[in-house]
């Protein structure tokens, strides 16, 4: 052999050069196949609830499928806004629980636990993500909502008569399944996500911005709140953003605690409902524009959380970028 | 005013500087107590559900669990004692392992393409970020359109259908985890393959894939894990069974579907099955998540 045919031997054009470009082609399918399942989601379920979307769906309170008493000249309504009401509700009862806890276990976990002990928390912390949503459905419909009816009706005999106060925390519904039993199962579910990304947040923070607070003298708190909590404000709105995505989407665990009345009320103790509890209750018995403004209710609950996750990616990539400014 | 904001430095400089921590004011050393314990409480308040939940199912889920209660069928009326889970043991184990097949490969290839191939342009951009979006689409929605753009077309309930809407929930959590731990892979590994005359998918396929291989497994676990628990899209698109339903084809359940079912009844038989079902379902998904987590323990890659 000479150098030469060496040479050619590493030029020459083999099979190999189409077994590269099948690869090649075949891995970008498989990526194209996020943004293709994502197009077919919009397209189909908009399809489908098109007979849905009228002006009603969205204005209307009344939710009267299949006309039941079945004698009026009045048709069927299907009104959403009572049950989009119950899936506000709800989250946000969820993030405001959720939040401050969350952030609470990621500041224990970056600042103030031994590592040994973050090791276990941390394991014990996903095993609250792992459970099954379902899971926490049951506990919630029948050891939860029963047992927790005593303390709503304590909070609602201390601050029922304050005005404002007293027509959110009215009179507690017997069965205990209501917007507040929903939104803490809800809380408990969404807690993990927040602190993973919290903590992952924390984790950014400069050690100089540390060590400068503790040079001037902080105690730890002064510390957490001088250097910690600005730096990664930007991030923890991200993640609670991503949280309160979730939190509208949840539909097992709401299903089985909110109780099913389609009313809008400011009762937290009140029974109430929401958009992807009712697709999950009534998709049975459902037919013809039944179904499809069920599925339109699916395609509205689609948009809001894909739009919440889009506004919670903007929000935490402008956060990073603005960290690795300061880091750098 | 003057002669005294003057005076006060003058007065405290001689005395060195007390460090220790009692010297602080009461106030800051309370500020600082009450925030730790307000940190330790929010993580009782989160671990106190996770632990009364788990002892529930436990306490509940021991009564009525037996080899029998695994596999005999389903009492097709609520009320009636005794009977089982098998159906739905089967249906979750078929369902989630269909799921799996149809995922975990188009999850590592797109993968590979966003971090082999794709890196920062354009495409993988919008790829990546889709992938996340498409994580936080409520798995009600996937039941939704594999209905629509499924079921209805072949106008069958069945067991396939429920893994499809399964299997897009898996789909973009096998992407993203599987493609942070090819980023782990060391850049040198890929060139001393390249160096070596290797093609780019065979550097890719039998260097760089073998060196991620257990970060990959153990993200593909949670979701495994993650889908097992899912419950609004196989009501949706499962149908029900009380019979054991080995195939795909046909009405079939799992055991999500069948604590979400059993768990509004008033009937103890229904209630005590829900919650042997909730046991099973537990084992099943802390078995996987356990398993992820020594698995990525055990090999991880070394980050550098």
């Amino acid at each position: 052999m000479t150098v030469l045919d060496k040479s050619a031997q590493l030029t020459r054009k083999d099979r190999g050069r189409h077994a590269d470009r099948l690869f090649w082609a075949v891995c970008v399918f498989a990526g194209l196949a996020v943004l293709i399942i994502l197009a077919l989601i919009l397209v189909t379920t908009v399809n489908e609830a098109f007979p849905a979307f009228s002006a009603d769906f969205f204005t209307s309170t009344e939710w009267i499928p299949n006309d039941p008493d079945g004698d009026g000249p009045r048709g069927p309504v299907y009104g959403t806004l009572a049950f989009l009401y119950g899936t506000l509700v709800v989250s946000a009862i969820a993030v405001v629980v959720a939040v401050p806890v969350s952030i609470g276990i990621a500041l224990f976990l970056t600042e103030l636990a031994p590592p040994k002990l973050r090791a276990t928390i941390v394991t014990l912390i996903d095993m609250l993500a792992a459970v099954p949503s379902v899971v926490f459905g049951l506990w919630g419909i029948l050891v939860l909502a029963p047992a927790i009816v005593p303390v709503y009706q304590g909070i609602h005999d201390v601050v029922g008569g304050v005005p404002g106060l007293g027509s959110l925390f009215g009179e507690p519904r017997s069965s205990g399944r209501t917007f507040m039993t929903a939104g803490l199962i809800l809380a408990v579910m969404i807690i993990p996500i927040i602190t993973s990304i919290s903590r992952e947040v924390f984790a950014t923070v400069p050690d100089s911005d540390k060590q400068a607070a503790w040079a001037l003298g902080a105690t730890r708190w002064e510390m957490i709140k001088g250097a910690v909590l600005p730096h990664s404000f930007g991030g923890v709105v991200g993640a609670v953003i991503l949280g309160l995505g979730r939190a509208m989407g949840e539909t097992i665990a709401v299903a089985l605690v909110i109780g099913s009345s389609v009313q809008i009320t400011a009762n937290l103790f009140e029974s109430g409902y929401a958009l992807p509890a009712i697709i999950v209750d009534q998709w049975g018995e459902s037919t013809g524009d039944f179904r499809a403004a069920l599925i339109g209710m699916g395609v509205v609950l689609f948009i809001i959380t894909v739009l919440i996750n889009l506004l919670a990616r903007v929000v935490v990539r402008r956060a990073e970028i603005r960290m690795k400014g300061a880091a750098a | 005013m003057t002669a005294t904001t003057a005076a006060r430095p003058a007065a405290s400089a001689p005395a060195p500087a007390d460090l220790r921590r009692s010297a602080l004011p009461l106030r800051r050393r309370v500020v600082d107590g009450v925030s730790k314990g307000l940190m330790v409480f929010a993580l009782l308040v989160a671990l106190v559900p996770l632990g009364l939940v788990i002892y529930k199912v436990i306490e509940a889920g021991a009564g009525v669990m037996s080899w029998d209660f695994l596999i005999e069928d389903i009492p097709n009326s609520a009320r009636r004692a005794g009977g089982g889970m098998g159906p739905a043991v089967a249906g979750t184990l078929i369902i989630t392992g269909a799921a799996a097949a149809m995922s975990i490969p188009l999850g590592v290839l797109g993968a590979i393409y966003l971090n082999e191939y794709g890196k920062q342009n354009a495409l993988a951009r919008l790829i990546r970020t889709m992938a996340d979006v498409m994580t936080g689409v409520p798995s009600v929605v996937m039941g939704l359109f594999v209905y629509v753009s499924y079921v209805l077309l072949v106008k069958e309930q069945s067991g396939f259908a429920a893994a499809l809407a399964l299997g897009c929930l898996m789909l973009p959590i096998i992407i993203r985890s599987t493609e942070e731990m090819l980023r782990l892979v060391p850049d040198e590994l890929r060139q001393a393959s390249a160096a070596l005359g290797a093609r780019r998918w065979k550097t890719t396929v039998s260097v760089v894939l073998p060196a991620a291989i257990s970060g990959i497994v153990s993200g593909i676990m949670l979701a495994i894990a993650r889908a097992a628990g899912e419950t609004a899209p196989v009501v949706l698109v499962a149908g029900t069974t009380f019979v054991s339903n080995w195939s795909l084809s046909g009405d079939n359940t799992t055991l999500a579907a069948q604590i979400f079912k059993n768990a509004g009844e008033f009937f103890p038989a229904a209630q005590g099955r829900a919650w042997g079902a909730a046991l099973t379902l537990m084992v099943i998904v802390l078995v996987f998540t356990v398993a992820a987590r020594l698995i990525s323990s055990r090999f991880a890659i070394k980050e550098r």
